[in-house]
């Protein structure tokens, strides 16, 4: 007659009843995780003893996956501004969705330019030409400096001809 | 003190920044003696990597010199010279009791996929990084190790990464005596990868680059076969001539997200960021591997969905094997091989910048000036 499992779940863990649980397994038989150590104490969840907390005393945007902020955390760049809007609103969906990482793309460029406004703020004018280490380039590539800026000029010139022929069209 | 300063895709400077603070009771301060910038860094210094705000300073490969110690720090003290790995792990949650320090669940708030990472953007826990003159360390009871006497810094400071990241490349890819490999990539990480596969056994090692002084350099350094991907019609046609026309048995992917080669992967995955990176080394790494053969990655992709050919991975029954080092683990073995003479990982250093040029070096390196394989950043109070 055939014995009745009850079906196995967060309620009922006793698989070990389940007819031929682990008759095939071998220890040894791990060949796809060398650089995981195996212990005894696998899937036992959220467990372990938590170091002490860092005091959260700024802003932190936390994972929705996971329940808390990790122990210790960085403090680089606190979000800030509409890019800081821009992370809030991502931090609201899950790792596993592009509504998550799409949005944290764009606040980067918007993080961009209120980078420049911050600076200026700051009475400091962004030297372009040595943050992007044109010095080295302009020793060891000449020629694909001088390429970078004609494209840099080019673009910026098509896109002033559009702008004020869009502002010459309006008036017309 | 000085550090560096990110201010937007491919602008970098050197700037003055507060001192860091003891945040936590297991952090040290460390005065940095020598840091890397890393190929990885560049896809923050692209604007690759989501949430990599203005104003963070980078830098996940540096040694130093304790500064200062919080009151639960009874592992390291002031005045040691120490390594510190890439991986900030507390060495006592679920993953790192299995070993896996690089996926630490209490280092990095912001994602759960990847632990904290020194200065690699906020989805690596919104860490400040060692291209600076001080840098905060958490958990300087785990992850801090005492450089041991007489070992250069040169050596100790690749240590923090780019060896480790070789080594546990070559290891995921199960190498038996024998095996064909090919790595895809010959910067630092793939040229230490091509020499550590033949610490497992390889009895045949293949490199793939299209840049000409690079394969030249891995030649040399890792005593291996480099072929440039530019000079043929189809690398994956290619390696299957020559591999009997079966597949390399073990295929490392070195490359990541910048991938060269592909002009859809390019316009999708680098430019117009849909992708997690330009996966043309991984979609290679699969389609040239044998049939149930293994592919390892080390290279770094963002966290953003990846166009890859999953049906040839189900179809040649392929291992894939991947993750960001656990670099404490493979430390003790590492040291060995560097003071038995095995491995000399300063070799691949061709650059030591000082700090204030970071911009130029960042340039240099991203744009392969000037024969550049490994920079090295020295801070002005370094000595």
């Amino acid at each position: 007659m055939e014995t009745t499992i009850a079906p196995v779940n967060a309620k009922n863990p006793d698989f070990k009843n389940i007819p031929g649980w682990g008759i095939d397994a071998d220890p040894k038989n791990d060949p796809t995780y060398p650089m995981k150590d195996r212990t005894d104490a696998e899937q036992t969840g959220y467990s372990w003893e938590r170091p002490a907390q860092q005091p959260v005393n700024i802003e932190v945007l936390h994972s929705n996956e996971r329940p808390n902020v990790s122990a210790v955390f960085g403090t680089a760049s606190p979000p800030s501004g509409l890019s800081g809007q821009i992370r809030r609103y991502a931090f609201q969906y899950s790792e596993s969705k592009f509504r998550h990482w799409l949005p944290l793309i764009v606040a980067d460029r918007v993080n961009v330019v209120e980078g420049i406004v911050e600076d200026i703020r700051n009475g400091k004018i962004p030297n372009f030409f040595a943050e992007k280490g044109y010095k080295a380039m302009w020793k060891h590539n000449p020629k694909g400096l001088a390429t970078n800026i004609a494209i840099t000029v080019g673009v910026a010139t098509l896109a002033y001809l559009w702008l004020s022929g869009g502002r010459n069209r309006s008036r017309d | 003190m000085l550090a560096m300063n990110y201010r937007g895709p491919q602008r970098v400077r050197i700037d003055h920044k507060p001192m860091p603070e003891i945040l936590h009771p297991e952090d040290a301060i460390v005065r940095v003696t020598r840091s890397c910038i890393c190929g990885s860094d560049l896809h923050l210094y692209n604007g690759n990597v989501p949430d990599t705000r203005v104003g963070t300073t980078f830098g996940h490969e540096f040694v130093g010199i304790v500064e200062e110690v919080g009151p639960e720090v009874h592992n390291v003290k002031v005045g040691d010279h120490v390594l510190v790995p890439f991986n900030i792990a507390c060495g006592r949650c679920h993953f790192c009791q299995q070993g896996l320090y690089g996926n630490c669940h209490e280092s990095n708030p912001e994602a759960t996929a990847v632990g904290g990472i020194f200065g690699y953007s906020h989805t690596a826990g919104g860490y400040h990084g060692g291209q600076a003159e001080y840098v905060r360390v958490p958990y300087a009871n785990f992850g801090p190790t005492v450089i041991p006497e007489g070992m250069d810094l040169d050596d100790a400071v690749m240590l923090t990464d780019v060896v480790p990241t070789a080594y546990q490349a070559a290891e995921m890819g199960g190498i038996q005596p024998g095996d064909t490999v090919v790595v895809f990539g010959a910067g630092p990480v793939g040229i230490m990868a091509a020499r550590c596969s033949w610490l497992f056994g390889a009895g045949r090692v293949i490199i793939i680059d299209h840049v000409e002084y690079r394969l030249e350099f891995a030649k040399n350094y890792a005593h291996c076969e480099a072929y440039n991907f530019k000079e043929m019609d189809d690398v994956v046609l290619f390696l299957k001539k020559e591999t009997d026309w079966m597949g390399a048995d073990v295929v490392i992917d070195a490359v990541g997200a910048e991938a060269a080669g592909d002009a859809m992967q390019t316009i999708t995955g680098r430019k117009m960021l849909l992708q997690a990176g330009s996966a043309t080394a991984l979609h290679w790494a699969i389609n040239s591997v044998k049939k149930g053969g293994i592919v390892s990655i080390v290279g770094v992709y963002g966290p953003t969905g990846n166009l890859i050919p999953i049906g040839n991975v189900v179809n040649k029954g392929l291992t894939i094997r991947a993750n960001q080092a656990s670099v404490k683990k493979h430390l003790p073995r590492l040291i060995e091989h560097i003071q038995n003479g095995i491995l000399n990982p300063k070799g691949l250093i061709t650059h030591r910048v000082p700090l204030e040029e970071i911009s130029d070096a960042y340039r240099i390196f991203s744009d392969k000036l000037d024969n550049c394989i490994k920079p090295v950043l020295i801070p002005p109070r370094a000595a």
